[in-house]
């Protein structure tokens, strides 16, 4: 994609720098001026396939992302922060459960929940619970259970395992943040205050930051996801599909691979019909809770260090949790 | 380092991104990356991009009115990607999945419900996954003696096996599948992949395994294949309903 990688990734020495509206219409003139080379570059079957599917990653979390943005900066503007210390137990403990399950009033995919956890950390909710909601709220929401329902027509005990899979991680995660997380890990609220500015103000320039900043990263991850889906051979799986203990590692890693929408991965799991439902429990679980896009998202709302421990940990808990409730209940 | 992203450049990268997602929400283009039932939702937010770029402007001009003193905290470059999405959507706007995914990815196949009871048209249109359903897990009981019509289009196995094809979506291009059936009989001698084709014709008992991931492919034995123009909505959405 070296063509369209727009030219501010220069290295710019300090003092000689251009302004960014001029950079950008250059860099549109230029752009409009090349298509037809650009057109000829990408009308190969392998990179056409991929441009569809990361224009069809980005139409489809755009909306939701818009979504996440607009809850973000009613909490920030228009929510005190005595409503969360008042709604949510004073000691994290208890907090933790109580915000996994509130994740499931937030209709949508799990782009929404990365700049809503972002604003709950700024309105002084504990980390933990925030981080609680967060990994919940894409995997335990109405609509993402009823999709599960419906793509799982003969087994309508996966929508209880994914249920208690999800939020047994994210209480887990949480906890485990109260005992083993730092804040000096989780980077530094990077929001301008909105002191002095009217309400108006402050929710639009907090739309516009969160819709610039995650919407940044989503297109990191949508890259990658794009860069996978078109390139790794789908016959690697088949391989894996005979082995109990490859095959839940296996759609482990597709999940995070393909980083799929929460509310379409049930019948991305459904069709994975080679492999064990425990196995597809498992992609069900790991999916909404770390994903590339949402990796490349969490490392631009709380910091890269932070994403660095919490992503690894995030997946080697949730396939574990997975396969114990794939035991029990499945 | 490069350059940050000032205010106004901002508002110019959200007012093209709101204005590209209002573009392809209006015409059919969203239906080559995304389910119809997205299109409110990118309608809608394509308006709150378009609307945060003018509010960003018009409380900068306010602020530059009032001569406040600003301080300006400039995006991280890595805003500027999202020029990328609205110049693929705007100079490219790539073509919905073809043959090369259908013949990386395997058949989607997967048992129906129920198999309710046909119209009476002669010759039938029918849904590709529809027929592919019946086909394989109810052994054509319902499809025997009928001429049926099926839309896809073409893809070419590495054998040179061809098959219709139609890729089924739940919610976005990321996640379509195909779902391919097998092309016997007469088939046109020239085949081009990725050709819309109407072919007519009539159940066959006949099955092959998919290279990929082993499903069943079932076969439908050709009498009549025309080209057709590629339909309004390329996927198929019937695991919608």
């Amino acid at each position: 994609m070296a063509i369209t990688k727009p030219a501010p990734q220069r290295v710019e020495p300090e003092g000689r720098h251009l302004n960014s509206p001029l950079l950008l219409t250059i860099v549109m003139l230029v752009l409009v001026l090349l298509q037809s080379p650009i057109r000829r570059a990408l009308a190969a079957p392998v990179m056409q396939s991929w441009t569809t599917v990361f224009v069809a990653v980005m139409v489809q979390a755009l909306p939701f992302l818009v979504l996440g943005v607009l809850l973000s900066a009613a909490i920030a503007v228009f929510v005190p922060p005595s409503f969360f210390a008042r709604a949510l137990p004073g000691r994290p403990a208890l907090a933790v459960p109580v915000a996994s399950a509130a994740g499931a009033v937030l209709p949508g995919c799990e782009c929404a929940s990365v700049p809503v956890a972002g604003a709950l950390v700024r309105r002084g909710v504990t980390p933990a619970a925030a981080l609680a909601f967060l990994l919940s709220a894409p995997a335990i929401n109405p609509i993402v259970l009823t999709a599960t329902a419906v793509a799982f027509p003969g087994n309508p005990e996966m929508v209880l395992a994914r249920l208690v899979a999800s939020l047994l991680v994210a209480c887990a995660m949480g906890w485990l943040w109260l005992r083993l997380g730092r804040a000096d890990w989780l980077k530094p609220p990077s929001h301008p205050s909105h002191d002095g500015q009217s309400k108006g103000e402050a929710f639009w320039g907090s739309v516009r930051h969160d819709v610039m900043h995650a919407g940044g990263f989503l297109v990191v991850g949508a890259m990658a996801a794009a860069t996978l889906k078109a390139v790794a051979p789908e016959s690697w799986l088949r391989a894996a599909a005979g082995n109990p203990v490859l095959s839940v590692l296996a759609l482990a890693v597709l999940a995070v691979v393909l980083s799929i929408c929460s509310e379409a991965d049930a019948f991305v799991a459904a069709s994975l019909s080679q492999f064990s439902l425990t196995a597809r429990l498992t992609f069900l679980v790991v999916g909404p809770m770390i994903d590339l896009k949402l990796f490349a998202m969490q490392a631009g709302t709380f910091g890269r260090s932070f994403a660095l421990r919490f992503a690894p940990a995030t997946f080697a808990l949730a396939v574990l949790v997975s396969v114990l409730t794939g035991w029990v209940i499945l | 380092m490069g350059d940050p992203v000032n205010r106004q450049a901002q508002s110019a990268v959200l007012f093209l991104l709101g204005a590209s997602l209002l573009h392809a929400a209006t015409t059919d283009l969203y239906l080559r990356y995304v389910k119809q039932g997205l299109r409110p939702l990118v309608l809608v937010s394509g308006a709150v991009l378009i609307a945060a770029a003018v509010a960003t402007v018009w409380y900068e001009r306010k602020r530059a009115r009032s001569r406040e003193k600003t301080h300006v905290h400039p995006e991280p470059r890595v805003a500027w990607l999202l020029v990328l999405p609205l110049l693929a959507l705007i100079l490219v706007a790539p073509p919905a999945l073809g043959s090369y995914s259908a013949t990386r990815t395997g058949t989607a196949l997967q048992e129906p419900l129920a198999y309710p009871a046909l119209p009476a048209a002669d010759p039938l249109p029918l849904n590709l996954v529809d027929y592919a359903g019946r086909a394989v897990y109810d052994h054509g009981r319902t499809l025997t003696g009928r001429q049926v019509q099926l839309t896809g289009f073409l893809a070419l196995d590495h054998d040179g096996t061809p098959y219709l094809v139609r890729m089924a979506l739940n919610c976005c291009a990321a996640d379509a599948q195909p779902v391919k059936v097998a092309l016997t009989g007469e088939v046109p001698p020239v085949l081009q992949p990725d050709t819309w084709l109407r072919v007519t014709g009539t159940y066959t008992a006949r099955r092959a395994e998919d290279p990929v991931n082993g499903g069943p492919i079932p076969f439908i034995e050709v009498t009549e294949a025309k080209p057709v123009p590629e339909p309004t909505d390329p996927y198929d959405e019937s695991w919608n309903s």
